[in-house]
């Protein structure tokens, strides 16, 4: 539940505890990183553009590591590139959180077997809160991912470690599986 | 001419016969530095036997008026492990000046073999001959600035040579899936 469903009384008062309020602000303000590795950035950057508009979410690129708070590792990450991504990682002011989009970077993509400058999943170098798949995924799932950060960073707070809500996040999400079988099945018989 | 040859060359297409025109040329000049001509329909081409002159053909390509190969479209590297050899090939053309294309392979030694570098006579060369020594490790002598061009600087072995294995960890980050 968003901060602004909350009841506002005819003094424009606002009751709710301070947790709920700096996760709002955090989750609102998402600066992410503004850098992409391969293909999946072109998408990044539609995603950013006025079709999909990130920024309603509050979602800007921001050009420094020091004022981002998300990294989106969007595209694939080379070995010589990987040890530049974990010091932008160690850039950015805490707390920070990753989101990892596209094949490449979550597992190597087209590149898993015969990419020898490929990294296979940029989790073997800096914590991953978030994997999209797809090669690429289309804007839709990278709001969805987005999202999903948004969610995390709703559920943290005093006494709520980060690996906590991520197994609650984890707990809460659905298996695709059916809805694939169901759309899978109209299709058949369609 | 003899009648065997005379039919060879008019089966070539027009394009072909134009690299062979420029192949006689460089041929009355080199004569056994290079290899017969191939009149390959797709890359008519031909290779330099004498590598030691590679460097004098290759600005005799390019400041012939009749030749005038003023572009060097690509330069790629080859591992040839049956030869025991490695070589590049180098695609060139004329622009602004004739329509002729040729292409020219140069090979050498596997193991520590080297290439005369061509790169002071087109700079095209240089970042091309970086690439090829980045994949396959022939050394090009008298590049300017070879080092690796794509890898890190640090990387062991050369990717594109039929026998490589990868390497399995770079930096204390494992490299295979
Ligand atoms: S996952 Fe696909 S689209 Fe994304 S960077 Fe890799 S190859 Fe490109």
């Amino acid at each position: 539940m968003g901060l602004l469903d909350a009841r506002v009384s005819n003094r424009n008062v606002l009751v709710t505890s301070v947790d709920n309020v700096m996760n709002w602000a955090r989750l609102s303000s998402l600066w992410p990183m503004g850098f992409g590795l391969a293909c999946c950035a072109i998408e990044m950057m539609a995603t950013n553009a006025s079709n999909y508009d990130l920024e309603r979410f509050g979602i800007f690129p921001r050009s420094s590591p020091r004022q981002s708070d998300l990294m989106i590792v969007a595209g694939t990450v080379t070995m010589k590139m990987a040890e530049r991504v974990v010091t932008l990682y160690e850039q950015m002011p805490e707390p920070r959180y990753v989101l990892s989009m596209g094949s490449c970077s979550n597992c190597g993509g087209p590149y898993w077997k015969h990419g020898y400058h490929v990294l296979k999943g940029v989790d073997r170098i800096i914590p991953v809160d978030v994997f999209v798949p797809g090669c690429p995924p289309r804007p839709e799932a990278l709001i969805g991912g987005l999202l999903k950060i948004q969610e995390l960073i709703r559920m943290e707070g005093l006494g709520i470690s980060r690996q906590d809500a991520l197994k609650k996040l984890a707990d809460k999400s659905v298996d695709p599986q059916q809805a694939i079988d169901q759309v899978r099945k109209v299709a058949v018989t369609a | 001419m003899d009648k065997g040859m005379e039919e060879a060359g008019n089966q070539m297409s027009p394009a072909v016969q134009q690299s062979k025109t420029a192949y006689d040329i460089i041929r009355e000049r080199f004569g056994d530095a290079i290899s017969e001509f191939d009149a390959n329909p797709t890359m008519p081409f031909f290779e330099v036997l004498d590598i030691a002159r590679w460097v004098d053909i290759a600005f005799y390509m390019r400041d012939n008026s009749l030749l005038r190969f003023n572009a060097m479209a690509c330069l790629s590297g080859v591992d040839y492990p049956a030869e025991e050899k490695l070589g590049i090939v180098c695609n060139f053309e004329s622009i602004g000046h004739k329509t002729h294309k040729i292409a020219v392979k140069v090979k050498c030694r596997r193991d520590g073999g080297s290439i005369p570098s061509v790169s002071c006579v087109w700079h095209t060369a240089n970042w091309h001959e970086r690439e090829a020594y980045d994949m396959y490790g022939m050394v090009f002598e008298g590049h300017p600035d070879l080092r690796r061009i794509l890898c890190p600087e640090d990387w062991t072995g050369f990717p594109l040579r039929k026998d490589y294995q990868v390497q399995e960890t770079y930096h204390g980050i494992k490299v295979p899936y």
